[in-house]
Order: structure tokens, then sequence, then C-alpha cells
């Protein structure tokens, strides 16, 4: 078994003592990021980039995917107490979170979500350790066209599993693409769409746009529905962590249910967020008494939290071995990698095997720090939220500007920073979504390229695309991905015609 | 979310029809920027292969179709259905934040950062917190001076700065 030797080596990479230390300054630091609004994964991330840059790769990483993991379980707190999702992806679990909180049993439901949340992890994490070095081995004979068909891939499954409408989708991945082809051109050296303007000579900055978009964006969101923090109490003594662990195994059908949906689309790029939904509805409707639901269920909670998780570990998946991130939070970290030097993708596992099992490793670990982190810690972030918003609003305005500024050292990040947070206020409200736009910029530049290769090997013909198997089916499944929006306005569109019978039920 | 909900009359509440002709119509303007400087640096070939604007004239082309399609659709739905946007008392705590910050960023040109975060920070504790002095004063020069510590101290990053700075010399 060559995966677990080189777990188990990842192991003694991960195991030393600063390492430790940066790993619970990061769940600390990410589950400050989950607790408090406008701060997220992504662009806690971002913001924390710059300072990593004189550290060695293998720390940065495990303290920056731990703060991933803080922030993947910090969403549920404020959820549960206060019934204000911290993070899109625990949006689910307040449906049924808060209402056991309102009855007395927050901390159930608090213990219930984290060891879902952990339980999820774990099965992800074993999955990436398992499937990621035969996916790299696999994608290491790609050429360009496949690598090309992989991003194609990644980008037409937003369009078909996105509840956005499809025409905006795709104009907010395009928009991705145009900002991210702003500046030099790195084969010809030509500069394009700057308009003779000299700061765009650089290009857009994706990190810019992550801290603009989801930071200062979801500020405004946030001072738009004028939140006023009004939480429950809540206190967790090991009796009760131990009395509701008991009560779990029983919901073991949940949890593999919850971990299936949850890995699937965190590996293709569904993400986090449509995960948790899916399997709270999946959850709710498998259930033995669908109308316990909503109103204290503690399967409510558990299915979003595992699938959520499970989805923003998973994610990492794509991103290790083809150098796709499966979420925004990925594609952060994504950029991570690039930023010291290393290329993701198939080679990351050859080329830097200490680099690659140390974070697969750091997931095990972080996850389990997590678990205790979070279930000894409940008061404190309880008590971070009764802080007014009008104290937090603007310390994490400057929080944004400082991140924004860090980047290049240059003020005019600061105010793109502003533009773009209008930008996500504005998008959000009209319903464009963020993900794509912000896949986009930071695949751009490679999905540009590996076209572009392909064009030069074909000499300008797009039969590349199919002149393999392989290349050929991952197309094919693409324009399916793609084309799926439309399958559904056909279908209802077939149905319509039928008299009487309202098509409301299966017409998606 | 307050999309799903039905209009209101009146002035309460501000329709989507505008802000999704406006958004729309900004994407089509980035669309037809994209296509024409893509077709300044040229979209066909070279001798050594593709021209630098080869790749972005498509996304220029696909952000105009569908950017486009979504302008049309609102402009043809014009009289019809008008889902809230948002009501006017949010939009007017959306400005209640944003002006400040905006003031902030152009802020921080001149005075450096922590003396603008210091005012900002202010600004939102007396305005939207009613805080005394004593605690709002804490407060805002508190957080600029943890920030100096940890990045220009610790990290040794540095942050800009202004007047003040300079008067003390740092």
């Amino acid at each position: 078994m060559d995966e677990i030797n080189n777990l188990l080596h990842g192991f003694s990479v991960a195991l030393t003592l600063p390492n430790i230390g940066f790993m619970l300054v990061g769940i600390t630091l990410g589950v400050l990021i989950g607790v408090l609004p406008g701060l997220g994964g992504a662009n806690g991330i971002a913001i924390l980039l710059p300072l990593t840059l004189s550290m060695n790769p293998t720390t940065a990483i495990i303290m920056l995917s731990c703060i991933y993991w803080g922030a993947l379980f910090g969403g549920a707190i404020t959820s549960i107490l206060f019934n204000i999702p911290g993070e899109p992806w625990s949006v689910a679990t307040t449906f049924d979170g808060y209402p056991m909180a309102q009855q007395g049993r927050a901390a159930q439901a608090l213990t219930a979500a984290f060891t879902s949340s952990f339980v999820g992890a774990l099965f992800a994490v074993v999955l990436i350790t398992f499937l990621a070095p035969l996916l790299a081995k696999f994608a290491i004979r790609f050429g360009p066209a496949e690598f090309f068909a992989v991003q194609l891939l990644t980008f037409c499954s937003f369009v078909g599993m996105s509840k956005e409408p499809p025409a905006k989708v795709i104009a907010a991945m395009m928009l991705g693409f145009a900002l991210a082809a702003v500046g030099m051109d790195s084969v010809t050296g030509q500069l394009r769409m700057t308009y003779g303007y000299a700061p765009l000579l650089k290009g857009f900055d994706f990190l810019i746009a992550v801290i603009g978009l989801f930071g200062i964006g979801e500020i405004l969101l946030t001072m738009e529905e004028g939140l006023a923090f009004k939480g429950k109490h809540a206190k967790i003594d090991p009796k009760v962590v131990w009395s509701t662990w008991k009560t779990l195994p029983k919901h073991w059908l949940t949890f593999l249910r919850s971990t299936a949906i949850g890995c699937w689309m965190g590996i293709t790029p569904g993400g986090a967020t449509p995960a948790s939904f899916m399997s709270y509805g999946i959850a709710r409707r498998m259930s033995k008494d669908p109308d316990s639901f909503g109103k204290g269920q503690v399967e409510g909670v558990l299915a979003p939290e595992t699938a959520a998780h499970a989805a923003g570990t998973s994610a990492l998946l794509p991103m290790l071995t083809l150098g796709i991130p499966g979420s925004p939070t990925a594609a952060v970290l994504l950029g991570g990698l690039l930023i010291w030097g290393l290329q993701p993708g198939p080679m990351l596992f050859v080329e830097q095997k200490d680099f690659v099992w140390g974070l697969i490793a750091s997931m095990y670990l972080g996850n389990i720090v997590g678990l205790f982190v979070v279930l000894t810690t409940v008061p404190f972030w309880a008590a971070m939220l009764r802080i007014p918003f009008s104290v937090i609003a603007p310390v994490i305005v400057v929080i944004c500007a400082i991140g924004a500024y860090t980047v290049h050292s240059s003020m005019f990040d600061v105010v793109l920073m502003l533009v773009f947070g209008v930008l996500g206020y504005l998008f959000k409200k009209l319903r464009y979504p963020l993900a794509p736009l912000v896949l986009a910029l930071v695949l751009g530049d490679m999905a540009e390229a590996s076209f572009r290769q392909s064009m030069l090997i074909s000499q300008g013909s797009l039969s590349i695309f199919w002149s393999n198997g392989l290349v050929g089916s991952i197309v094919g499944l693409a324009l399916v991905m793609l084309c799926w929006p439309l399958l559904g306005t056909l279908k209802s569109w077939l149905q319509r015609p039928a008299p009487a019978a309202p098509a409301e039920g299966n017409a998606s | 979310m307050s999309e799903s909900k039905q209009p209101q009359d009146g002035a309460s509440a501000v329709g989507s029809r505008w802000p999704e002709a406006i958004v729309s119509a900004m994407l089509v303007g980035v669309a037809v920027m994209v296509i024409a400087d893509s077709l300044r640096v040229g979209n066909g070939w070279a001798d050594d292969g593709p021209q630098s604007g080869y790749f972005p004239f498509y996304i220029g082309l696909i952000l105009l179709a569908s950017s486009g399609s979504v302008l049309v659709g609102t402009l043809l739905k014009w009289r019809g259905e008008n889902p809230v946007f948002a009501e006017r008392s949010q939009l007017a705590s959306v400005l209640a934040v944003l002006v400040p910050m905006t003031v902030y960023v152009a802020a921080i040109a001149f005075m450096g950062i922590y003396v603008a975060s210091f005012f900002l920070i202010a600004y939102f504790m007396r305005r939207h917190g009613k805080y005394g002095w004593p605690a709002t004063t804490a407060v805002s020069a508190a957080v600029p001076l943890v920030v100096y510590l940890v990045f220009e101290r610790w990290f040794l990053v540095l942050l800009p700065k202004g007047p003040l700075e300079a008067m003390l010399g740092l």
C-alpha cells in the first residue's frame, strides 16, 4: 500500500511542533472568520495569503487549509445559536438548528453539527488519500487538449448545476475570463485591454476580487438586512456531547448519503452550498417523519453539515490533482500554491511529495484539532457575536482594505476592492453567481494557455477536442452539462400545452 | 431573500428592472470593449500561432451574447412584473456604509491607513452604535495600534502612512 506509506510520511512532515501550533492558529482564525459576517473562507484566506509568503510552503498551506476547516466549522455556530448563517453553506443548518436552540437543545445541535462536519470531512479526506494519487497518475498523461477539456467541463458544470439563470452564470463566468485576460499576454508579451491605463498593466488580481466580492459585498448585504444579533446562550458540557454521540450511530444512513452527495458536489464544482441544500432535501424526503423537519430534527442538522464539510474538503481533490479548484476557497488556495512557486496538477504528486502528503496528513489532524477546538470554545465565539455590528463592520472593512493593499502594496488595489464590493452586492442581489466569476479569474490564464497550445498542435482546428476517446468524452460530458438547463426548459415547454395538469412538480 | 416577494406599491421599494438593465448593459459594454481590443491586437493567426486576441475575442462574443440576452429579456418584460430589488430603507442603510467606505478609501491615500481607520471606526461607533466618547476612542485607537504591531512589527509588511506617522518619525 503505497498510499499508506506516503500518508505516514506525510504525518511525519505535518506533525512537528511549529506545524501543530500553526494548525491551532489556523483553526482559531478560521472559526473566527466563519463566525463573523463579511469574512469567509475565501476572502479570509485571501487576506492572510500575503502574510504567509515568508513561511515554508508546507507550513503555510497547513495553516491556510486549517483556516478553511475552521471556517467550515464556524459557520454552524452562528446558524444554530443566532439563526444567522455565517457562511452560505450553513444556511440549511439554520432550518433545524435554530429551532433546536430555541427548544433549549443548542448544545445537542452544536455537538451534532460539529461531529457530522467532522465525519463528512474525514470521509472526504480518506477519499482524497486513495483517489488523488490514482487521478494524478492518470492525469499525468494529459496533453493541453485534455486539460482544456477538463476546464471546459468545470465551467460547463456551473451552467448545468447552478440554480441561477444560465445566461447570468455564463455572463459572470465570461466576465471572470475577460478580467483574467487584462494586462500583459504571457505568450506574445502584448498588452491587452489596458486602454493605456498604467495600473492595469499587471492585470486584475483574483485576491483583490475575492476580498471585494465576498468581503465588502457581504458587509453591504448584511447591512441591508439591518442585523441585530439576538442569540441563544450555549455551553457544551462533556455529558451532553457524550449523550449526543450515543444517538448518532443510528443515523448512519444519513451520514453515508450526505457524504456521498458532498463528495460528488465537491469534486464537480457544485460546491458546499448546493451540497448542503441537496442533502437536507434528500434527508427530508427519505425520512419516515418528514413533517418533523424544520422543527428541530437532529437529522436536519446532520445532513447539511456532513455534506457541506465533505464538499468543502473534497473540493481540494481536483485542485491538487488537476489544478482545477472545486470551490472559490480552493481557488484561493490554488492561487497560493502558484505564488509559492508550486504548479498544481499531476506533477505535484511526483515532484513535491512532502508538500502533498504533508497537506493530506494535515487534513486528518486539522479536522481532529478543529473538532476539539470548537467543542471547547463555543461560549467564547457566541460572546464574540454579541459585539454589535457597528463595531464589527468598520473593523472588517479595515481588515479587507489592509488585505487588499498588502497583495501588491498598491493603493489602486484598495479602490478596486471597493468596486468589486459594489459589484458583488449587485451580483448577489440580481442572482449572478460569484463562484464561476472567481474561478474563471483564477483559471483564465491556464485555460487560455491550454486552449492556445491545443490550437497550436492542431493548427487551429477544433477537431483536436474529439481526436481521441478520452478528450472526446470529456468534451461531450461538458456539452451535456452546458445544455442541461435547456433540457429543463424544453421539458416544461413540452409539458405546458397539456391541459389541466399543472406541470409544477417535475419541471425544474 | 427578498426576490420572491411581490412588489409593494408606492415608494417604499425599488424594483429590480432598472438595476437589472444597468448591470446587464454594463456587461454588454465590457463585452464590446473586450471584442474591440481583441480585434486591435489581432484575433487570428500569426506566424508563431494564435495572436493575443484569439481567446479573448470569443470570450467577448459569449459575454456579449449572454449579457445581451439578459438585457433584451429585461427590456422585453419591462412592463411585466417588477420584483423587489430592495426596500428604500434597506438601500439607505447600504449607502450609509458605502459612502463612509468610499471616503475611507480616499482618505487612506492622504492620511495613511492608521489614521483613516481610526476615523472610520469612530464614525461607525458614534453614528450607528451610539457609543460614548471613551469607548469609541479606546476601540478606534486600539484597532490601528494592533494592526501596526501585527503587520509592521511582526510580519514586516509596510502599510500606507500619512503626515501623522511622518511627524512621529515612524
